[in-house]
Parts: structure tokens; sequence; C-alpha cells
């Protein structure tokens, strides 16, 4: 993992605008994460959450706005019939790896063993060597608490030991900013904790990450940032203490009232 | 029972066998390869080059096989620019035009399979691949095509197997395999019953070791769906 020059945030999103047919999710929407940042994104359904985190790694391609990574900007372009597209797939490829995703139905490859999903990438990837690439899959895994399901196809683990899998997979590229795409809300109630128990983890070793989560609980406590989104622009953002303890807007109050737990 | 005469016309039979096998093999092997060109076309996105690989499944899964071949060896050689060409040295045989019927029609069907395989595999996983910085190349090596090939190949199996039996349909443009072979025994002997039977015992042995090697070897691709390993120790059903 390189460090980013000193104040070039490792991701920064200008003004994306993303929309699919006469909806239009994301509307303006600039952001900023500094090394170390741990930024919680907050919204109802439909705010444009993971739209956002999907433009930042190009999953979805923003139709306006930029996205930069380490302060190198992905390139993009209107193709043919005005699609945005990106100019250079392998700037994208490469970029990609900084920023590794970890998804709501965690998305192992069901045909690969945990080990195996775990080095797919550092092989083929980023052409790691194998045996290398294993023994820190093994580290890994122990960290997330799975080691002993290391041969364990996908479909042999509970959905929290799926999900623990998925973040070892996706620190297995040594990334720079990782993005939580709604982790644990595929979840049961009772699988929740382990997933945070791990990415509090993360936060606490300093790592940049961005999260999408109902867990309001874990945005408080874990995350020095929180944003809040309402269709498609963000509605309120600022540190976890403020926010929660002095929303300022009315859809935020509103959100926290249903969303925090007694 | 005449226990000899079978003996006799299984003997004979058996000698078609090698170029049965040729046949299929070659064929299948060859339509394989037009077949992932003919899905990829299909699932490219590229409307011309939907429509192209559309347009071919529906002639050739739309016509008989016995109608293409004879297409193929009747049909060919009225066309003085394909007499003139390099080709003919090759459609002008009997063996190369049984060959490109079977080749052709096998990839109309097995495209069909392949693009079905594909198309299994979740989205999300190959949404993590992406994520991942996977190339598509590496995408479709490595995620799509193991899954996929998993999925199609119950189907696929059929396919061979039809494949195999379809061999036989060269015997009408006078190619010795096994039942060119028994139809000249029978214009000779008059003992149709006799040798249909060996002919299709011969068909049925090679068609259940195809089954068993498809069987094998669904088997083996699919590690994830037998128990877990023995370390898992009891697994939460997931989802």
């Amino acid at each position: 993992m390189t460090t980013a020059p000193a104040n070039q945030p490792a991701v920064s999103a200008r003004n994306l605008r993303k929309r699919f047919g006469a909806l239009e999710v994301l509307k303006g929407l600039s952001l900023d994460a500094h090394e170390g940042d741990v930024i919680s994104i907050l919204g109802t359904s439909g705010s444009g959450k993971s739209t956002l985190l999907r433009c930042i790694n190009m999953l979805d391609i923003p139709d306006e706005g930029e996205v930069l990574v380490a302060g190198e900007a992905i390139a993009l372009r209107t193709g043919r019939g005005g699609r945005r597209e990106p100019v250079d797939r392998a700037q994208v490829d490469r970029i990609r790896m900084q920023l590794a995703m970890v998804f709501q139905n965690f998305n192992l490859w069901s045909h690969m063993t945990v080990i195996e999903n775990v080095i797919e990438a550092p092989v083929h990837v980023q052409k790691r060597p194998r045996v290398e690439a294993i023994a820190e899959a093994e580290a890994l895994l122990d960290k997330v608490g799975i080691a002993d399901k290391r041969n364990s196809y996908p479909a042999h683990l509970s959905g929290g030991q799926q999900q623990r899998a998925a973040i070892a997979r996706a620190l297995a590229m040594h990334p720079r900013v990782m993005l939580f795409d709604e982790p644990t809300s595929a979840l049961d109630p009772e699988l929740v904790g382990e997933v945070l128990r791990v990415m509090r983890t993360l936060a606490a070793e300093g790592r940049t990450m961005l999260v999408v989560t109902h867990e309001t609980g874990f945005a408080r406590e874990v995350s020095n940032r929180v944003i809040f989104l309402n269709q498609g622009v963000i509605e309120e953002e600022g540190r976890p203490a403020e926010v929660f303890a002095a929303p300022r807007s009315e859809r935020l109050r509103q959100f926290l009232s249903s969303h925090l737990r007694a | 029972m005449d226990f000899d005469f079978l003996g006799q016309t299984l003997l004979l039979l058996l000698s078609g066998v090698p170029l049965l096998l040729q046949l299929a093999f070659f064929s299948i092997a060859a339509g394989a390869v037009l077949a992932v060109l003919l899905a990829l076309m299909r699932l490219s996105g590229n409307p011309a080059l939907d429509v192209c690989a559309r347009s071919y499944v529906f002639v050739f899964r739309g016509t008989p096989l016995l109608v293409q071949i004879f297409l193929i060896y009747y049909g060919l050689g009225q066309f003085p620019e394909i007499r003139q060409s390099l080709l003919w040295p090759f459609l002008r045989q009997p063996y190369w035009c049984a060959l490109l019927a079977l080749t052709l029609n096998t990839a109309a069907y097995s495209s069909e399979i392949i693009r079905g395989g594909i198309l299994s595999v979740p989205f999300g996983q190959i949404e993590a691949a992406r994520a991942c910085g996977m190339s598509r190349w590496l995408i479709f090596r490595r995620i799509t095509v193991p899954q996929g090939l998993r999925v199609a190949l119950p189907a696929y199996g059929n396919e061979i197997i039809l494949m195999t039996r379809s061999t036989a349909l060269a015997s009408v443009i006078t190619l010795m395999e096994v039942t060119g072979i028994a139809s000249k025994i029978i214009a000779e002997t008059f003992r149709a019953v006799e040798v249909f039977i060996c002919a299709g015992a011969i068909y049925l042995v090679l068609n259940f070791a195809i089954s068993r090697g498809i069987a094998l070897l669904e088997r083996r691709l699919s590690p994830q769906m037998r128990a877990p390993a023995a370390s898992a120790g009891v697994p939460e059903p997931a989802r």
C-alpha cells in the first residue's frame, strides 16, 4: 500500500451525476476521502448511496463528473450512442485494484474454495507469487476468524462467514481504499456482529474505508465522518458526534428516529 | 438365433467404428469452437452480430440434418465458384461434406447451450471480479467458463450423444461407417433385424461409455456440490 502525496485525497469524487432512465440518482455529488478516513454513508433506500460507491469504482459509469484515486483521474469519454465509457479499460482495472469492494451479497466465486477466492486477484491480476499469496491469504483468513474454513466452498458457509471471506478477499489486494456496500444488510441479525467486529478492527488499523450502511451504531462509533444522502445529494455531513447529536435537517432527524435503536 | 452370423456381422460393423468416432469427434470439436463464437456473438450486445448468430441458429436448428447433408453434398457442386475454389478437393469428398454438415449443425445447438451456461453465472460474481480489476478476458476464463461449463454440461452431454448417433446419417452419402456397413450387409443378406440389432448394440455401448464419461466429468467439475470438506464441521446453510 503506497501512501498518497500529502493533502491528496485517497479518493475524490467530483460533481458526480448518474441517471437511470428518467430517474436521476446522483445529482452532482462531491466527496473527498483522505488516508485513514472512515466515512459512513447513510441514507434512505433510493437516496443514491450504493450508486455513489459503484460510480467510484466504475461499476456504474457516472454521466458527469470525475473520480480521482490518489490524484489520478479515471479518464472517461462519451462513446457511440452517447454513453459514457472509460477511455482505457486497463486504467480502470488498475485503479479498481486500489478500491477493493465488499458487496451486500458477498459475491464470492462459488466454484472456488475460500482460499482460492482470496488468492485469485493477487495471483492472476497482480501476478504475485502463488506461495506468497497463499501465505498472506491464510494470515488474512486468520485475522477475520475463518482460518478453519480455508478449503470450504462458499455454499457451505454461513452468511457472516461468507462476508468475512469477502473482506479477506478485498484485503488481499492491498487496496488503498475499501468500499463497503451495505455489508451487513443481507445477514441474519445474529451474524451482523461478527462482520462489524472485523470492520472495526480494520478501521482501528487506520484503513481508509467508505461504508454504505444502515448500522447507525457502527457509523457513530467507528467512522470519523458521516454523510447523509437524500435524493442524490449530500443533505448533511460531519463528525458523527455532531451529526447524530444535533441533526440540522428535518430528513436526517426523521431518518435517525427510525433507525436509531433505543 | 444364428450366432455365427451375428458375430461376423458385429466384426464387420466394428470396422466402421473408427470412422464413426472420427466424424463424431471432429464435428463436435470444431462445432464447439464455432458454438462459442456464436454464443459470444449473441451476447456481444452488437445488434448486427446478434442477428447473424440468431439467423444461423434459426436455419440450422430449423432444418433436418439429413437435408443439410444432402444440400452440402449435392448442392455445393452446383456452384462453379466452389468447384473452382481451393476448397473443392475437400468438398467433393463425402467425408468432408458429412463432417461439415455435422459441424455446422451441432454448432447451432451447442451455441444455445453455451449461451445458457454463460448467462447462468450470477451477475454479482462477475461484478466482484470486475471490482478486483480483472480484465474481461480473465473474467471469462477464470469465472464465467468454469461455472458456465458446469451448468451447460448435462445439456451438452446430450448433444454429444445426439451427435454420435447422428453420424449414422453420413451413410446416406456413401460413407461406410457403422450404419453404412449395416445397410450394405442387409442389401447382401436381407437380414435387416439381426444386422440392425448389432448396429444398435454398438451405438448403445459407445453412448454408454460417453454418458459415463460425462457423468464423471460433471462430478469432477462440481466439487462445491459435494459434501463439505471434513474440516468444515457443521456448516450453517447459507442464505
